[in-house]
């Protein structure tokens, strides 16, 4: 029995599977097929004697899909190899046209022609010579056109058939019948050198345009890539190493150092520094222990561990990331309509300048108009570019969001990246943003400490350390009595007995008294653990000293909860949560770029000024329950300010939607964040800066193309048409002007490349 | 002006009139699709118009046989949807369009058009 994986080409949703796997039982010696919709993918166990790839091929075929049974890499491979003979074609092509191009043009390039053989200067030879340039290098305008033309369509390669076939056919005309176009008036000159040259540069223009384009989609293409193959599973008490699409959900796979983590899961076994960089563009492992998640697709630098595998196929981080930069690149910025609008109506347009054109020489021009008639046709219709208008907007946006996603910014579509280059105002949510979201404790003081510091002036820190006793004694009553709690302080609280190696102690008669605090018993001690107004509702005394030092710490952005034992005030419990470390940078790069930074957050407002100030003075609005989250963006919005709201995307998901761009922070493996146009899975703050900036570079590169696709044939095409000739008596060479036109292509893909070259402020 | 300028200024506006009407005043058949359409791609998009419901799945396949570069990919910008056409070889995309209207779709460099309209 065999077993075999291969691709399916054509597959679209969950019926194709049931289609596909009861197509291929049903071959003679299958024994069983299983379809994975998210990698397109087909495993098939089979009797190798029974069963041929054939029968395989036509069991997928007849059900109206494509089954790719060679190996996927050597199929990719055959891919590339398919596209690198085309461009050596292309190459052979314009070689052998500018060759013969070159040719002709000396034997027919006034100033030129005189140093050339006789033989070259010999109309039929010039004829030989440009044939197989028109009709074999140039075989593919027509292939393109005439089809085109049934469709009633027509695009750049049917410009160039009509140009260069005008003087091709004219130039046969006059090798054969000379006499003929001189009885008429006309010098009898054949213009080979022009059908040809033009034919070779264009396809030398196309030959750089294909290798620039390649670049564009880099980004992606080593998203794809950097996939593992095999993962090492254990199974039945064994490891064996398994293709990575037959990795179930609950697999316990085995990674060493120096290998790569196959699907997304959970370490179940062991510890590790693993490098995310190419997730998340954060270069500095990460360590992981047990319980930790681990992503697909990244590096085990050091330990060898056992993860459970949780996510896999279509829902792994790396897919989702490959999806979602897929989306954007697919999707169409607002700035291109004006592009789309134009350039469906460009060739036909161009075509009518052309006709004009004619007429206009043949009517006012004085001596040789046929000729020059000819010419600046066929310059007109050589010199519009409407590829570079269509190539302007798509190439940045792919490079742009390309970028982005390098760095751990994914963009969700080409409409948010074109909107982030006018954020004038970030919004950023406090806690789990701009904080850990994780309280700590900061402070345990006990009242005498602080009644004693005022009497000798020492600090509270110096006189503590003598008394590390009545401090722990503070911890460890409220640790106990929080231990039952269920506020997100009490957690802080615990930990921090825990760490101190505190032994917690019974309680009896817990009670929680909401928007209070705590209540319970110690053996005989009556215990009251709460904020102030629990202490004015106890009518516990809080004498002035012990309120200054609430202020001074809640001044530190802190908050302050008190413990009381038999009704008596013993001490302090300061808990904060902590700025991410680049939390204040990330600040401080977006205020660089004149950009308003805000917090907002539900703590009170002493708490909130005393954080604002450790992050540089930055606008503060206080006490925002969640839900107003979004009217506070809303507000701001009326004061005429675009703005960006930066949350974790999991509770603040209306003010996202409300925000000119909703950023998130990525949490854990999950990318996909629905409200959110742009994700930060880097959890590095600067990256909203650097998004902005990205934004802000890929508009530019934008503009630059669609001024230079547009200026260009606006400027271009009138001055080959001739209309500077009555004046200062220039005219644009057909030569010229396919050189022009080949160029500005290149220069537009080429603008759109130097994007990759920006350094994001990260 | 002489009789030959006669003639080309009146072929040349035939001619402008020919293209015009011939490129620009086609008239496009709009082809009602239930549930799934394949879509030839050569020298454009046959069928070019089609028309799908609102709300409900629907599965485009294209095949190119043009070797045009200029068609190898193919763009449904509103749908998010940009597609290597490889020569010969079918590509299925599935959209389900929430809202009624006309999307346009096009190749990589936005030079051939078809039309998805939504009912």
């Amino acid at each position: 029995m065999e077993k075999k994986t291969f691709s399916i080409k054509g597959m679209h949703c969950a019926s194709c599977v049931n289609v596909l796997e009861r197509s291929l039982k049903k071959v003679d010696g299958v024994t069983d097929a299983v379809v994975n919709l998210a990698t397109e993918k087909a495993t098939v166990s089979y009797d190798s004697q029974k069963v041929t790839d054939n029968q395989l091929e036509s069991a997928v075929s007849s059900v109206g899909y494509k089954a790719m049974l060679q190996d996927e890499a050597m199929h990719e491979d055959e891919d590339q190899k398919e596209k690198q003979k085309e461009q050596q074609a292309l190459k052979i092509k314009v070689i052998v046209s500018l060759v013969l191009g070159g040719l002709i043009l000396w034997g027919s390039f006034p100033g030129l022609m005189e140093t050339a053989p006789d033989i070259l200067k010999n109309f039929l030879v010039q004829l030989i010579l440009a044939t197989p340039v028109q009709f074999w290098a140039g075989l593919a305008f027509y292939q393109a056109t005439l089809p085109a033309l049934r469709h009633r369509t027509a695009n750049m390669d049917t410009l160039v058939a009509i140009g260069t076939t005008v003087a091709y056919v004219y130039s046969a005309f006059v090798t054969f019948y000379p006499q003929l176009v001189k009885n008429l008036g006309i010098d009898p000159m054949p213009y080979f050198d022009t059908s040809t040259i033009i034919i070779g540069l264009i396809l030398l223009g196309r030959y750089f345009e294909a290798k620039a384009k390649a670049g564009t989609s880099a980004a992606i293409k080593k998203l794809i890539g950097l996939q593992a193959k095999t993962a090492r599973v254990l199974r039945d008490g064994k490891e064996i190493d398994i293709p990575i699409e037959e990795v179930q959900i609950g697999d316990v796979i085995r990674v060493r150092p120096g290998e790569k983590i196959p699907v997304d899961g959970v370490i179940s076994e062991g510890e590790s520094a693993i490098d995310e960089s190419m997730i998340t563009g954060e270069s500095i492992p990460v360590d992981k222990v047990r319980g930790d998640t681990v992503v697909g697709a990244t590096f085990n630098k050091a330990g060898t561990f056992l993860y459970k595998a949780n996510k896999i196929g279509q829902d792994t981080m790396l897919s989702q990331i490959i999806k979602l930069v897929q989306e954007a690149q697919g999707s169409k910025a607002p700035i291109q309509r004006l592009a789309d609008v134009i350039s469906a109506y460009f060739v036909p347009v161009v075509i009518m300048l052309a006709i004009a054109t004619f007429v206009a020489w043949y009517i006012f021009g004085t001596q040789s108009a046929f000729l020059f008639a000819m010419l600046n046709t066929i310059g007109v219709l050589i010199i519009a570019c409407p590829c570079a208008m269509g190539l302007a907007t798509p190439t940045a946006i792919m490079v742009g969001t390309g970028k982005g996603a390098e760095h751990g910014i994914l963009i969700k579509d080409a409409a948010s990246l074109e909107i982030a280059q006018k954020i004038d105002t970030v919004i950023f949510d406090k806690t789990g943003t701009l904080t850990n979201g994780k309280p700590e404790v900061t402070d345990v003081v006990p009242v005498f400490v602080i009644a004693r510091s005022i009497a000798t002036k020492q600090s509270h820190k110096e006189i503590a350390a003598l008394l590390t006793v009545a401090r722990n004694d503070i911890l460890r009553l409220a640790a106990s009595i929080e231990k039952g709690s269920e506020h997100s302080l009490a957690e802080a609280i615990v930990k921090k007995a825990d760490e101190d190696g505190l032994k917690l102690t019974k309680v009896t008669g817990f009670k929680a008294i909401a928007g209070h605090g705590v209540e319970g018993a110690i053996g005989k001690q009556k215990i009251l653990f709460g904020n102030r107004r629990l202490m004015k509702k106890e009518k516990i005394e809080i004498v002035k000293f012990v309120q200054d030092d609430i202020e001074r710490l809640e001044n530190e952005g802190k908050t302050v909860m008190l413990i009381t034992v038999n009704q008596k005030l013993a001490g302090l419990i300061a808990v904060a949560d902590t700025l991410k470390d680049s939390a204040k940078e990330g600040v401080k790069i977006l205020q660089a770029m004149k950009i308003e930074v805000v917090m907002i957050t539900g703590d009170n407002s002493r708490t909130a000024q005393a954080i604002a100030k450790q992050l540089g003075n930055i606008r503060v609005l206080a006490e925002v329950l969640p839900e107003e989250k979004e009217k506070e963006v809303k507000k701001i919005q009326a004061e005429g300010k675009s703005v960006a709201f930066v949350g974790d995307g999991i509770n603040d998901a209306p003010a996202l939607a409300a925000a000119n761009v909703g950023i998130a922070m990525g949490t854990g493996t999950d990318v996909a964040i629905e409200a959110a146009d742009i994700t930060l899975i880097n959890k590095n703050l600067a990256s909203v800066a650097g998004a902005i900036q990205l934004s802000k570079k890929t508009m530019r590169t934008i503009k630059i193309n669609l001024f230079w696709a547009f200026g260009y044939n606006i400027v271009l095409v009138p001055v080959a048409a001739g209309v500077l000739y009555p004046f200062f008596g220039i005219l644009l060479s057909p030569i010229f002007a396919s050189f022009a036109m080949a160029m500005s292509s290149i220069s537009v893909v080429g603008n759109s490349l130097l994007l990759k070259r920006v350094k994001l402020l990260l | 002006m002489t009789f030959d300028k006669v003639v080309v200024a009146i072929v040349g506006l035939l001619g402008i009139i020919f293209v015009y009407l011939f490129f620009l005043l086609k008239k496009t058949k709009e082809v009602t699709i239930l549930d799934s359409v394949e879509i030839i791609v050569n020298g454009g998009y046959s069928p070019e118009v089609i028309s799908i419901p609102k709300g409900k799945a629907t599965k485009i396949t294209f095949i190119r046989h043009d070797s045009n570069s200029c068609l190898e990919e193919v763009v449904l910008g509103d749908f998010k949807i940009r597609k290597h056409l490889p020569l010969n070889e079918p590509v299925t995309v599935e959209i389900t369009p929430q809202e009624a209207g006309e999307f346009g779709y096009s190749c990589g460099m936005g030079m051939f058009h078809g039309k998805i309209v939504v009912k």
